[in-house]
């Protein structure tokens, strides 16, 4: 962190006080935050048309359509409906993780009731949810690091060297990436890399386990594909973000300060363009995390990986209702610890920045 | 100097990409392609030894749990197809074959009693749950008393009724009482929805508790050529041979069954890059399909059971001044202007080129049909085949001698004065979108004026009482959807009957969708509810088919089935319409 001091000057730091309670303050607003939030969510998916029996065989008769709903829950009132739903989501979940984790017993753990699938009944959500994190992870975590560790470079290079022949590459790819949709370019991938050369498997096997190196090969092998479909869309964007902010930078005074003092280019790119252009790169980042959890809806449908977002899909499909409550509100939750993340990093990273 | 360092932090930007690409693609690596390739394929085959014989199934639709009682989809059904069974399976043809039972009760043998009020099923000797328990006739009577348990949500609970109840007169024998004469009584314990569970592991789940019993509804013990060894919920079930099986032990030692994704994907899959041993009902464009096959790595099959796509035509008058009374029945009394008179409706029929649209439009899924009632075999009538040649000169021949002619010269024949002018609704799908195009062509060449309107299938189906756009209410002149009888056609037969009509009284509840009430359709359908299964009740049937098609209530269109696919080198397989398209899975092999 020598260089970082060099960034910060002790008098215009911030004071650390201020952090904690600008954090304290935070993490209070967020809890009726997340209430409301919640909220809205369940209203909206209580209030929209939709009944978990219409996947049902048409043959199925109202009558056990209704004891169906009934063994469901589904014909209690909205408040008991909401309340059950907050006293399982926010008290039994926990009790019941805890319990695991430690393995331990508080009170009944067996009567207490989880907040469990309709489409798969009896299926507790959370075990549904925790099933599916690795693959999301994995396959759009990695498509995210890719993606950065191509975007930054190529929106460095993009920028120093305007409108040179990397550039026009460069621009001509990005727009490719961000214009195309996802399942054309997935689509595409399976046609010539599973159908003509047969080099990856367009089916991703769940139960794969890692344990030496052809199976480590292998794992690599079946994530190839998602996750450059996934990588070259998000690389894309970002790597249009980095060029536009650098271009922001490279004209500033300071820049010509440094050259004029006789730095290398390197170092005045590298030391402080670079460091400058990356404090909204590195926000846009932070922000773009819960989108990680939150799948890739359609890749993962096209390529069979169960993650979070197939999970979602499909139970929207099923009208699975507490499933898709829970997910969406989990992923509520992200998109608002994330932002403030993102808050916290924008202000150590710029001190030009106060929290107020 | 610049320059040089520019072009320096090119190449490590150049570099870091390829790096990522070799990592993301290690057999895309230029580096000793071949060799690497020739290794990889060597460790795969040692993986496989490893791993030993695998089937993997593919359902685009991933299954929810396995086992038809709590969650009613075909993919569910067919997970526990392959671990759970019923007494008896319907085989390709819809005749019952014995599975846990040691034959099929009849009359004749004295397994179903005289008054047909009882059936009797034993059960083969020995037979084992999946964890080397007994099997016993209380099981039986078990999964009866827990689908039957309305706190259960049973969503099978449909093929219980009418049982009054279930009782084992020893370990071995199950008596199933009616509570009144059930000519056929094989509905229970009989196909893939209503399999046996056991009473030992679902103690405790029945009723309410049903929704809390999380590991007894993953993994059931079964009696099928395979065992669940591990189920992800919506994602795929993984099984291996069962040891206590009663049958030839099972040729895989594993079975995996892969869900999600689209059905052209795993068309795909299957036929192109041969990732999957069977891919389940492909709804892909004939097309593709027949592309895809031409591959060679496998076969496309298929399986129908009795669902007919149909266009339904309204006996009542769906005018839009009637207001309130558009569509309903009064009666009688508000019979449809012109669709009643039977030259009309007939020579639409004759207009039709039902082979075309079943080659061109359902391709492997269809075959054309006169008959409301398609199958099984027995109970189709072969007196509508006429329909199956299109006519338009025959067509508008027998419209201008029944004087339906064209007084004011605009193309549009008159009856009566109204010219035929029709609407023609059904669901937002491409394949009956086009199938509308093609009726209202041939129509308009006989003078009749068709226009063509869809919904969105969730309004469409939906049954929304608020709603003027759904089938029930059918405020148009003309439908078009499938449905179909499950193996014995009783169940579907009875929705055409005069008391079924939908109207307002009933909230629109009925099946008699078409609207049209016949006297003698009523008493041969009282008749067919006492008529054993047999000769006469085949006979029965068809002519309730006929009365249905000759007095164009509904002119059949095309014959609907599911299509499949598997590779060559799988054998075994005998895709069924009647049954699960598992039921047979302990037969497959290489």
């Amino acid at each position: 962190m020598e260089g970082g001091r060099a960034f910060f000057p002790s008098f215009i730091l911030p004071p650390k006080i201020a952090l904690g309670q600008y954090l304290v303050r935070r993490v209070l607003t967020i809890i009726p935050t997340l209430i409301a939030i919640s909220f809205v969510i369940f209203a909206v998916l209580d209030l929209a048309p939709g009944d978990p029996t219409s996947a049902l065989p048409e043959t199925i008769r109202p009558e056990v359509r209704q004891q169906i709903r009934k063994a469901m829950g589904l014909d209690e009132p909205f408040p008991v409906k909401y309340g059950l739903w907050l006293r399982q989501f926010f008290v039994n979940e926990p009790l019941s993780l805890i319990e695991k984790a430690f393995d331990i017993q508080i009170g009944d753990g067996e009567k207490r009731l989880r907040v469990t699938s309709w489409g798969s009944r009896g299926v507790p959500v959370m075990d549904m949810i925790v099933e599916r994190m690795p693959q999301t992870l994995w396959v759009v975590g990695l498509a995210y690091l890719v993606a950065i560790a191509i975007a930054v470079p190529v929106g460095v290079v993009s920028a120093i060297r305007q409108y040179s022949i990397f550039d026009q590459v460069g621009t001509f790819l990005s727009l490719i990436g961000y214009s195309i949709p996802t399942f054309f370019t997935g689509l595409l991938m399976i046609l010539l890399f599973s159908v003509k050369l047969k080099w990856f498997p367009m089916i991703y096997d769940t139960n794969l386990q890692i344990v030496d190196w052809n199976s480590f090969v292998q794992q690599l092998r079946q994530s190839a594909m998602p996750v450059a479909v996934l990588g070259f869309f998000q690389a894309a964007t970002l790597a249009r973000f980095t060029r536009s902010s650098m271009l922001d930078n490279i004209p500033m005074d300071y820049v010509r300060t440094a050259t004029a003092k006789g730095f290398r280019e390197r170092y005045v790119v590298i030391r402080h363009i670079l460091r400058n252009s990356l404090i909204p790169v590195v926000t846009l980042i932070a922000l773009g995390i819960p989108a990680i959890f939150s799948g890739a809806i359609i890749t993962e449908q096209i390529f069979r990986v169960n993650g979070l977002g197939a999970l979602l899909i499909g139970a929207i499909q099923l009208n699975d209702i507490p499933l898709v409550q829970t997910v969406t509100f989990i992923f509520a939750f992200l998109i608002v610890v994330f932002n403030l993340v993102a808050d916290v990093i924008y202000g150590i990273l710029d001190p030009r920045i106060r929290y107020s | 100097m610049m320059g040089r360092h520019i072009s320096s932090l090119r190449v490590i930007a150049i570099l870091l990409a390829m790096a990522f690409l070799l990592a993301a693609c290690p057999a895309a690596a230029p580096t000793g392609g071949a060799d690497m390739a020739a290794d990889e394929e060597m460790a795969e085959e040692e993986a496989m030894e490893e791993e030993g014989k695998v089937l993997t199934i593919l359902y685009w639709q991933a299954a929810s749990l396995p086992g038809p009682y709590l969650s009613g989809g075909t993919k569910d059904q067919d997970a526990g197809a392959i671990t759970l069974e019923p007494l008896a399976n319907y085989d390709p043809n819809g005749t019952i074959v014995p599975r846990l039972a040691v034959e099929i009760p009849s009359i004749e043998n004295g397994g179903v009693s005289d008054d047909l009020m009882s059936i009797t099923w034993t059960l083969k000797e020995g037979l084992l749950w999946s964890d080397g328990s007994d099997v016993t006739a209380d099981d039986v009577v078990f999964t009866w008393q827990y689908c039957s348990d309305e706190a259960t949500g049973c969503t099978a609970s449909e093929a219980f009724l009418g049982i009054e109840s279930v009782e084992a007169l020893d370990d071995n024998t199950v008596k199933i009482t009616f509570d009144s004469p059930t000519p056929y009584p094989y509905n229970a314990f009989v196909g893939a929805n209503t399999p046996i569970i056991s009473s030992v592991q679902f103690a405790d789940c029945v009723g309410a508790a049903a929704q809390t019993c999380n590991e007894e509804n993953t993994a059931p013990l079964g009696t099928g050529p395979y065992r669940i060894i591990d189920f992800k919920v919506n994602d795929v079930a993984v099984y291996e041979r069962n040891p206590y099986y009663h049958g030839e032990p099972a040729y895989f030692d594993t079975v995996v069954f892969k869900g999600g994704g689209d059905a052209a994907s795993a068309a795909r899959a299957v036929l192109e890059t041969g990732e999957a041993d069977y891919a389940w009902n492909l709804q892909v464009e004939p097309d593709i399909l027949r592309d895809m096959e031409a591959a060679g790595l496998g076969k496309v099959v298929s399986a129908f059971a009795g669902y007919v796509e149909r266009v339904l035509i309204n006996q009542t008058n769906p005018h839009s001044e009637l207001g309130d009374d558009r569509s309903e029945y009064m009666d009688g009394d508000n019979p449809h202007p012109f669709l009643t008179f039977p030259p009309i409706p007939q020579a639409m029929s004759m207009a039709i080129d039902r082979t075309l649209i079943s080659d061109q439009l359902y391709g492997f899924a269809g075959q054309p049909t006169c008959n409301v009632i398609p199958a099984p075999l027995h109970y189709v009538s072969d007196s509508n085949d006429a329909c199956l040649t299109q006519d338009i000169d025959g067509a508008n021949a027998l419209l201008d001698e029944n004087d339906v002619l064209d007084t004011d010269g605009d193309g549009i024949r008159e009856y009566n004065g109204v010219p035929l002018k029709i609407s023609y609704q059904t669901s937002t799908n491409s394949v009956r979108q086009k199938t509308q195009a093609l009726l209202r062509q041939w129509w308009l060449q006989i003078g009749i004026e068709t226009e063509l309107i869809n919904h969105d299938a969730s309004v469409f189906f939906g049954g929304d009482p608020n709603s003027p756009d759904t089938y029930q209410k059918f405020y148009t002149d003309l439908q078009m959807y499938t449905t179909g009888p499950t193996i014995d056609p009783q169940q579907h037969l009875s929705n055409w009957i005069c008391e079924q009509i939908p109207m307002r009284e009933n909230s629109w509840g009925g099946g008699n969708i078409s609207r049209g009430c016949n006297a003698e359709y009523d008493a041969l359908f009282e008749q067919l509810t006492q008529t054993p299964v047999g000769p006469e009740r085949e006979a029965l049937v068809k002519q309730l088919n006929d009365i249905n098609v000759q007095n164009n209530y509904q002119i059949p269109l095309v014959y609907r089935g599911e299509v499949s696919a598997h590779l060559d080198t799988l054998q075994g397989v005998w895709i069924n319409g009647w049954d699960s398209q598992m039921w047979n899975v302990g037969d497959w092999h290489r």
